[in-house]
């Protein structure tokens, strides 16, 4: 039986005051999925990711989102700024700041909230640091409160989450640990988008790939993505160069 | 010390400039705390200047101050931050180029018609005698408008400040609460600026809020400390001004300014004393 498609993109593009950024993009992501996507920078990556968000309307093309996807049901890590580091601000405060999305004009916390946001602080390991000021937070653990702040925006659990280069700025260690840790939350059932442009942490980690270069250059599974010529290349030019899935050094695999 | 206080309650003048200026502390202390955060401090100086030019038209043509400046301050607010999102004039030059008209027309037209007087020099560095009991109606209201306001929508103005990209992602209005944020700006301006001047208003947004953030590092607390920091130099202030016959408005900055110094102190100690620790 054919899952139920998430989100679908019918030949999207999308355009910036009539010059097209990116087109062709043509992709289903289905329930549970885990889709990085890659490119260089200026290839269009975060442009798609305001379109997944509803932030931006395709110029051609349509963009179809399932019923559950409703507002809130959508999470959100955005690229990290340098501004925050000054920032007076508590952990809490942060975190419950994600609620905000699914509350109407004037708006107060309740207890419902706060027991979610300690709840999933629960979930990401970093209860302790509930009432730290987030500046003074290692990077690492700022993309966790963050990516609290995502999480407990759906009352009744997200459905998709979308990370715009989460890893960016952080050490090899903290890296390792978030891929874990988002790796669990797949396993538990969220959905996924990452733009990334670290290939092979995508190929590892991801189970489908969407590759864009202004325009869409493949989409498919992750070991499909490894034979191909591009996915070769670019994942030669990182380092290994063995397939993930089946073991072979991918240059005489085809 | 009790004499002195007592001598100065009896006075109606200082009973309604100390009503109107707890309230105009308290709203430009919270304010001032998301100005500063969202780099917008120098707004509150832009519009003051525009507070300025307005009351002097106003003074000119014998209408009614806060009836003219309130409207055209409001307008001012709107159309300095449409100036600075569209971004063909820079936000700060968009800010430099709004003042300097304001003040310039307001100069203009004013030594065309009365001439440069002390009502002039009152708008410009504040004057305690300058409340009327209906100025002080209008004020309570205007003041209490804008403390409803930034309570109701305190978690909103936190997570726009905190994370515009985040927020619009979410599909947050952000550029309504940015509009909103202005506007409260705008009112508490024109409601203080007659007491303190408009050369001097700027810094009772900026002041506390930057005292605050040397002692507090969460957003709550230091709203909360911004507000108490405020209100203290205020009351200092305006007593100090009374037994020194001193302007009121300078002398309350000059109590802000030693106590933003002593914050930056205790913040510089406390670094020192956790690098000891460390060591």
């Amino acid at each position: 039986m054919k899952k139920a498609s998430y989100i679908a993109c019918k030949d999207a593009s999308f355009s910036y005051e009539g010059t097209t950024v990116v087109s062709g993009i043509d992709f289903e992501l289905e329930r549970g999925d885990y889709l990085c996507v890659v490119g260089e920078n200026g290839s269009g990556k975060s442009t798609l990711v305001h379109g997944l968000l509803g932030l931006k309307q395709p110029c051609t093309g349509e963009i179809q989102r399932a019923e559950e996807l409703c507002k809130g049901a959508v999470g959100y890590l955005p690229q990290q700024r340098a501004l925050q580091r000054s920032f007076p601000t508590s952990v809490m405060e942060v975190v419950l700041s994600g609620r905000l999305s699914s509350k109407g004009f004037f708006s107060f916390y309740n207890k419902h909230d706060r027991s979610l946001a300690c709840e999933v602080l629960e979930k990401l390991e970093i209860s302790s640091l509930a009432s730290c000021v987030f500046g003074e937070l290692s990077g690492g653990q700022q993309q966790r409160v963050l990516l609290a702040r995502a999480l407990v925006a759906a009352s009744d659990g997200l459905k998709l989450l979308i990370l715009d280069e989460p890893m960016n700025g952080l050490d090899p260690h903290s890296k390792q640990e978030l891929y874990e840790l988002i790796a669990k939350l797949n396993k538990e059932g969220l959905t996924l988008v990452m733009v990334t442009h670290d290939v092979n942490a995508a190929v590892s980690a991801a189970n489908k790939i969407l590759l864009l270069d202004s325009k869409q250059e493949f989409f498919g599974s992750t070991h499909d993505f490894q034979h191909t010529a591009r996915g070769r290349d670019l994942m030669r030019d990182s380092c290994g160069g063995h397939c993930a899935v089946c073991g072979l050094a991918v240059h005489d695999h085809d | 010390m009790i004499d002195v206080l007592t001598n100065m309650l009896s006075y109606g003048f200082i009973q309604r400039a100390l009503i109107v200026g707890l309230l105009v502390s308290v709203c430009a202390a919270l304010l001032g705390v998301s100005l500063v955060l969202k780099r917008f401090s120098m707004i509150g100086d832009g519009l003051a200047h525009v507070g300025f030019g307005s009351l002097a038209v106003a003074t000119a043509f014998n209408a009614a101050p806060l009836a003219v400046s309130l409207p055209v301050t409001v307008l001012a607010a709107f159309l300095l931050l449409r100036l600075s999102e569209r971004g063909r004039i820079k936000g700060d030059a968009a800010l430099a180029l709004v003042s300097a008209s304001a003040v310039a027309i307001g100069v203009f037209v004013i030594s065309m018609t009365s001439g440069m007087n002390t009502d002039v020099d009152n708008y410009l560095f504040g004057s305690i005698l300058s409340l009327s009991s209906g100025d002080v109606i209008l004020s309570v209201a205007l003041c209490l408008i804008v403390l409803a306001c930034f309570i109701l929508l305190y978690n909103r103005i936190f997570a726009v400040v905190f994370d515009e990209a985040y927020a619009r992602a979410t599909g947050m209005p952000v550029n309504v609460y940015t509009t909103v944020l202005a506007l409260l700006t705008a009112l508490t301006i024109v409601v203080g600026m007659r007491l303190m001047g408009a050369l001097l208003i700027s810094s009772l947004i900026i002041f506390p809020a930057l005292s605050s953030m040397n002692i507090n590092r969460r957003f709550k607390s230091v709203s909360i400390c911004a507000v108490g920091v405020s209100v203290v130099c205020y009351l200092i202030g305006i007593t100090l001004s009374f037994v020194l016959a001193t302007p009121v408005g300078a002398t309350i900055v000059l109590v802000n300014l030693a106590v933003f110094i002593l914050s930056l102190g205790t913040r510089w100690l406390r670094a020192f004393a956790r690098s000891q620790r460390v060591k």
